[in-house]
């Protein structure tokens, strides 16, 4: 057993040794990367993991990393799948110096990393997916369901809905149908908007649709019998493009259709080709070539080559964008830690902790990354896990997606943050964790 | 030379009946239960124990379970998920719902649920055989996963659908580290396996296996069939019931129904056939081939792209790289039902039956 534990660890330090003998002179951060590149989800893997690596080749080539602490990273593929996503992790957490965070970019893994991350005292970041009532830092110290939940999401959407009817009060008497993949992911909503239905007196109907979506006759038979306003896409992979056929085929328009942000990527339009015109989707990240980070990334990185996209059609989609504000948000993260605990020194992960707890990146802040606009502000604290819950909407117009809200829309931040902590509360209880007391150091 | 029986005389029943009459094959067993028990935990790091070692253990359980149903009783299921979600669903309500639960009392009841379920989809199999039962099993799969979606009492209550495993608490003691979680599997598995391998040398597997062999004869000879089957669905309903439940408990920690889908049933279905139908040895060979081959793979494969890098500074596209890795692996499942339809036990056996021959074979 020893000698093939030596055997392997020196199988992974002879990769090691490859990366780190070009950068030995230097002080480097390493960011383990459980990606997937194969499996039904490739398609949003390979674009999410592919921008991310973009830009820190980016922030490498430009800035020669982080005051001088280039960045490091290895790959390790999950296929989605929860005990590969485990394995991943465990083999990453301790390479190179130890990782500065994980983000795992899938749900179901995720939730298996939350003990393990506690235990490990590595920050768990979740961009959008993850387990909502982990915005509560004072529960979860080391998990940050960063820019926006699922919660605030469809918040968001029924403030997006109200001020294009003008007004809360216009929703009254409305029917919404929230047509969702059936699994944590499409349930977890749920609540937010029977909540909502209550106050805003609308009618709500929950229409599940079993996985993997590609069939959903049935569903759209007991839409067209129900005669909504408007449907929630909250669909994931094949779902998507099935959904917005089925639409066409029953003459359901798309203008009608809201979809999460999972449900609003080239990916899940294209398939459905002419029928996904006129559909809309939230997004907390503005995708399209021609950002000027993108621009600049496209010139410093592709420029040499270094690109990690190997088609180049796919930079600047909303995947391959989203991937650079994971790796933003990697790289100002460690560059906050730095601030207190010295600049042009590499970070240990508790330290990185600190950094995405402190996060602050204001309009100013993103305007000196390039990337104003491009994602929402985003400030975090003890207490606030989430740190933005703003999002902005889009419109597929057949060949691109056009922002259709200049503002960024938000939730409604008392009555989620409610609901937040009650549910956070509830598990403090099942698991006997003593919340924090935020006014004193972690 | 090593390996011959000349000489070992069996002079009383016990002598003939015991598990490993071969006197080599025991001091293997113990060397192997001594580097689990004793070597694993003292030199194992983190990572072995708690990603490699605990998740193989733990498929290797579910898989014994299902090849108690599928490779002894010749019972089809596509339903092992679901038996799995049972087990972790029911342990983690255990605990929950009753204070001062031990943790041990609260797996094993969690297996009799999943035993429980498991004979109510065990019904059908009193009518219908091969392909169409699995299809009924199949249901078991899905409703299952439907059930433990849609009431959201077994999750209490969580908006999600999520549970999270409670702390591993027995008497006091804290199953918390890497380590204990190991050992506490370990012996979870050590202990199950060895009660299977009896269970199949009893009355009772000598009539599944022939009941699997052929029912009608079978019951011509007095077997009951029902009894016969429905055992089969329970115990091996138990072996699944209780693997789920370590796997929620000692490996992911916090899980979602949609951890247990068809396509972890297929695997499980698919490390009982690589590793070899009606074996119980079979059972943890196939779960190493299907568990561990993919990670080893990974790591052959990131060499690899080392070696590429510092030959030629330049490396295989990420995505290439990662379905190499799917296409090795597919290549040795082909390779290995090719070599040996009956699995990688039966190599073993066929090993084993030229080593007693070496070095005159015939």
């Amino acid at each position: 057993m020893l000698q093939r534990n030596k055997w392997l660890s020196g199988l992974i330090g002879l990769a090691l040794a490859t990366i780190a003998g070009a950068v030995s002179a230097q002080q480097t951060q390493f960011v383990p990367l459980l990606s997937y590149r194969v499996g039904a989800y490739a398609a949003g893997g390979s674009g999410l993991f592919g921008g991310w690596i973009d830009y820190m080749n980016y922030i490498n080539m430009k800035d020669g990393g982080i005051n001088g602490v280039k960045l490091i990273w290895d790959e390790c593929e999950t296929e989605y799948n929860n005990s590969r996503g485990v394995e991943c992790y465990e083999r990453l957490k301790n390479k190179d110096g130890g990782a500065s965070l994980v983000m795992p970019l899938s749900t179901g893994i995720t939730y298996s990393l939350i003990d393990r991350v506690a235990a490990d005292k590595i920050p768990l970041v979740t961009i959008g997916y993850g387990r909502t009532d982990a915005a509560d830092g004072r529960v979860f110290p080391w998990v940050f369901p960063l820019i926006t939940t699922y919660w605030s999401q469809a918040s968001a959407m029924i403030n997006y809905l109200a001020k294009k009817e003008g007004g809360e009060a216009k929703l009254k008497g409305k029917k919404l149908v929230h047509l969702y993949h059936d699994s944590a992911y499409g349930k977890e909503p749920i609540a937010v908007f029977e909540a909502y239905a209550k106050k805003l007196g609308f009618q709500f109907t929950a229409i599940p649709v079993p996985h993997p979506g590609n069939e959903q006759q049935s569903q759209w038979l007991q839409i067209r019998q129900i005669k909504p306003d408007y449907v929630v896409l909250w669909g994931w992979g094949v779902m998507n493009p099935t959904a917005l056929k089925a639409a066409a085929k029953i003459g359901f328009p798309r203008q009608k259709m809201i979809g999460v942000w999972w449900a609003g990527s080239e990916e899940d339009v294209i398939p459905a080709g002419d029928a996904s015109k006129g559909y809309t989707t939230a997004v907390f990240n503005v995708s399209g070539a021609s950002l000027p980070l993108v621009q600049d990334i496209k010139k410093v990185v592709y420029g040499k080559g270094k690109g990690n996209m190997e088609d180049d059609s796919r930079v600047g989609s909303v995947y391959h964008v989203r991937g650079m504000v994971h790796g933003i948000i990697t790289v100002e993260a460690i560059r906050k830690a730095q601030e207190k605990y010295g600049k042009g020194k590499r970070m240990t992960a508790a330290q990185v902790r600190w950094g995405v707890e402190n996060l602050d990146l204001d309009n100013a802040r993103l305007k000196v990354l390039n990337a104003a606009g491009m994602m929402p502000p985003l400030k975090t604290s003890c207490e606030d896990h989430e740190g933005s819950g703003l999002v902005k909407f889009q419109t597929w117009d057949g060949n691109k997606w056009t922002i259709v809200t200049p503002d960024w829309i938000s939730s409604d931040k008392e009555m989620i943050r409610k609901m937040i902590v009650a549910s956070a509360d509830k598990y403090a209880k099942e698991k006997k964790i003593t919340p924090r007391d935020c006014s004193k150091p972690f | 030379m090593l390996y011959r029986e000349a000489g070992q005389f069996k002079v009383s029943y016990a002598k003939d009946q015991q598990i490993f009459p071969i006197r080599q094959d025991r001091i293997a067993l113990l060397a192997v239960a001594f580097a689990a028990f004793v070597l694993v935990p003292l030199f194992g790091n983190q990572y072995w124990l708690s990603a490699i070692f605990i998740p193989f253990l733990i498929f290797s359980l579910a898989t014994l379970g299902l090849n108690i149903l599928t490779g002894y009783a010749g019972q089809l299921s596509l339903g092992t998920a679901a038996f799995m979600a049972v087990g972790a669903f029911a342990a983690y309500n255990f605990i929950l719902r009753v204070p001062g639960m031990p943790l041990l009392v609260a797996f094993i009841l969690a297996g009799v649920c999943a035993a429980m379920v498991g004979i109510v989809f065990g019904l059908p199999s009193l009518r219908i055989k091969g392909f169409y039962l699995a299809v009924a099993t199949l249901a078991a799969q899905f409703f299952v996963i439907w059930a433990l979606v849609r009431v959201p009492w077994f999750s209490n209550y969580s908006s999600s659908g999520v549970i999270t495993a409670q702390k591993m608490v027995m008497f006091g003691f804290v199953f918390d580290t890497p380590t204990k979680k190991y050992l506490l599997t370990l012996a979870i598995v050590t202990v199950l396996a060895l009660a299977a391998k009896n269970l199949v040398r009893s009355s009772t597997g000598r009539a599944w296996m022939a009941v699997r062999d052929m029912d009608v004869a079978a019951s011509v000879i007095g077997i009951r069939l029902i009894r016969t089957k429905l055992l089969a669905f329970a115990v091996s309903s138990f072996y699944c019931g209780v693997a789920g439940a370590l796997f929620a408990f000692a490996y992911l920690g916090t899980v979602e129904p949609e951890a247990f889908t068809l396509d972890l049933s297929f695997r499980i279905l698919f490390m009982v056939i690589i590793g070899g139908m009606g074996s119980i040895l079979g059972s943890f060979l196939g779960a190493g081939f299907i568990v561990l081959l993919p990670t080893v793979l990974n790591v052959l494969v990131h060499k690899l792209n080392a070696t590429l890098q510092s030959a030629f500074n330049w490396q295989l596209p990420p995505g290439i790289t990662s379905n190499l890795e799917l296409m090795v692996f597919g290549g040795l499942i082909i390779f290995f039902l090719i070599v040996e339809p009956h699995g990688l036990a039966r190599l073993w056996q066929i090993g084993k039956e030229k080593l007693r021959l070496w070095p005159f074979p015939h």
